[in-house]
């Protein structure tokens, strides 16, 4: 049984029984039941309508649910009262389930374990192992957040910027445990980008699958980084470059620049490049000065001074990084690379075991690590 | 969502502002403390912020190899050691302020006299495992 196709389906069947009367947290849990109910019953009797059956189990659990509720009376017969579906745009239902799901109301923990759970498909379990918390944890935080949208209406238009924030969230947490959440946040992007006609959401994909293409080299098998100057091209994913490039191309034809579509310009001129040296820095400068002009992040003048420094040599790149603040995460590691290209290992050395310890990651931490000590090898009389 | 350490020392933190040892508080202030530690943690636990919380033993012993064949030395307790753990709580929050402001929470629980003791916890982020992948086009260090 192919449990994405499975997934895939949770939001249409959802927003039918939302359509239908049920209230939002209950019609989820149904939802959820249902779900693992096909787990369970599919791999003997597949059904011929899949997304019938799903509906069909859902409603009958969410009935269960409601007669054993104490107002059971007046639920029945608002329900009995309620018109079948009509044929609701499905696409819309889909929407209004991300906008739902991402509310500004929501803190960004509880809008991303809802996407998921209610979007996404994934049980609670899945969701708790991919972001290691314990599963009552997980469970609080999703039940919480239900409370919390509760009396959100269900047809009013959102902010794609949330969801997007949202979807961006998921896919930079990466993998762990048995759900690999950047595929996921991928899967969950391209539902997005069928459900609406909008340049930041196309922008916001091919910046995935761009960033995905790169995935299996971006690390060795035993964890290290491999650092983009010394990765294998010739294992990038070419088809998902193809598709990043030509989602992105269409998007940029549109003439409504955002910073998604900025990043995956960058990502981009990356994925173009067959060897580190054809990098075309001087386009990737000009892409993180639109990034600067659209975001003022210090995160992205960061990133600008490292482009910087490639493009017009580490000096430029060391006067460039003098604007961005200290406290930007990875400051002090860009100011070793810039140091070291700039001839002066002594403070490249001292500068990366100081980034070293500032790492928020396990990764970056060695790898910093062993870029002092590369250098401080080289140092020794 | 980055997960925290709040860590309690039986030593080596600055001193309590109500510094009074537990064996010296009436046993219904004894009770207020615990409870209020308990509620404390099942607030968490509905707010979807719980992850782990233990209390340390406060004597421990000191282990280490001692070559091939050969059993691993013990050593300790040390009673001059400076810095004691007494436990922990690991919480999952979404901002560094919000840590910060639970920490506070703990802190207040209350000691003799009823009045919170005002102790010094210590927070702790957590490196992670996996690295965020976008936000860091740093194309020198990690991509």
């Amino acid at each position: 049984m192919d449990e994405v196709l499975l997934r895939s389906l949770t939001p249409g069947v959802l927003a039918v029984l939302v359509r239908r009367g049920a209230d939002f947290a209950a019609a989820e849990d149904a939802v959820q039941e249902a779900l693992i109910e096909a787990v369970r019953v599919w791999p003997a009797e597949p059904p011929r309508d899949p997304k019938g059956w799903l509906v069909t189990v859902a409603w009958r659990r969410f009935l269960d649910a409601t007669r054993s509720d104490t107002a059971r009376r007046r639920r029945e017969d608002r329900v009995e009262e309620e018109p079948p579906p009509g044929p609701a745009a499905a696409a819309d239902d889909t929407l209004q389930l991300y906008f739902l799901c991402a509310h500004p109301s929501l803190t960004p923990s509880s809008a991303v374990a809802l996407t998921l759970r209610a979007v996404g498909g994934l049980t609670t379990r899945q969701i708790a192992q991919a972001y290691l918390v314990p599963e009552a944890t997980m469970a609080q935080r999703i039940s919480r957040a239900k409370r919390t949208v509760s009396g959100v209406r269900f047809d009013r238009p959102g902010d794609v910027a949330t969801v997007l924030r949202v979807l961006y969230l998921v896919f930079n947490e990466g993998y762990s445990g048995d759900v690999d959440l950047a595929a996921e946040a991928i899967r969950l992007t391209r539902q997005l980008a069928a459900a609406i006609d909008h340049p930041e959401v196309a922008g916001l994909l091919a910046l995935m699958l761009l960033h995905h293409a790169r995935h299996a080299t971006r690390t060795t098998p035993d964890g290290a980084l491999v650092p983009l100057a010394e990765q294998d091209r010739g294992r990038w994913d070419t088809v998902a470059i193809t598709e990043g490039v030509a989602i992105l191309q269409a998007a940029l034809a549109r003439d409504r620049l955002g910073e998604f579509q900025a990043q995956a310009a960058v990502a981009a001129l990356h994925a173009d490049a067959l060897t580190a040296e054809e990098t075309d820095w001087v386009q990737i400068v000009e892409w993180y000065d639109e990034l600067v002009r659209l975001t003022d992040s210090p995160v992205v003048r960061l990133n600008r001074a490292v482009a910087v420094g490639e493009a017009d040599g580490p000096r430029a790149g060391l006067a460039a990084l003098a604007a961005v603040p200290d406290s930007v995460p990875r400051r002090t590691a860009a100011a070793a690379y810039l140091h070291e290209r700039a001839g002066d290992l002594p403070t490249a050395a001292r500068l990366y075991a100081e980034a070293a310890h500032r790492s928020p990651t396990i990764p970056e931490r060695t790898h910093l690590t062993r870029q002092a000590a590369r250098l401080n090898a080289h140092l020794r009389p | 969502m980055a997960k925290y350490l709040l860590l309690k020392h039986y030593r080596g933190a600055p001193d309590a502002v109500n510094n009074i040892p537990m064996d010296q508080w009436t046993q219904d202030e004894i009770t207020a403390h615990i409870q209020y530690m308990n509620d404390f943690a099942a607030r968490l636990e509905t707010t979807g912020e719980y992850v782990d919380g233990q209390a340390l033993s406060p004597e421990g012993t000191f282990v280490r190899y001692d070559g091939e064949g050969r059993p691993p030395v013990t050593d300790g307790p040390f009673a001059e050691t400076k810095d004691l753990i007494a436990g922990w709580m690991v919480i999952d929050v979404d901002t560094y302020e919000r840590a910060v402001e639970l920490a506070g929470e703990l802190s207040a629980a209350p000691g003799a006299g009823g009045k919170p003791i005002h102790e010094w916890l210590e927070l702790r982020p957590f490196l992670t495992p996996t690295h965020t992948v976008t936000d860091c086009t740093m194309h020198t260090a990690t991509d």
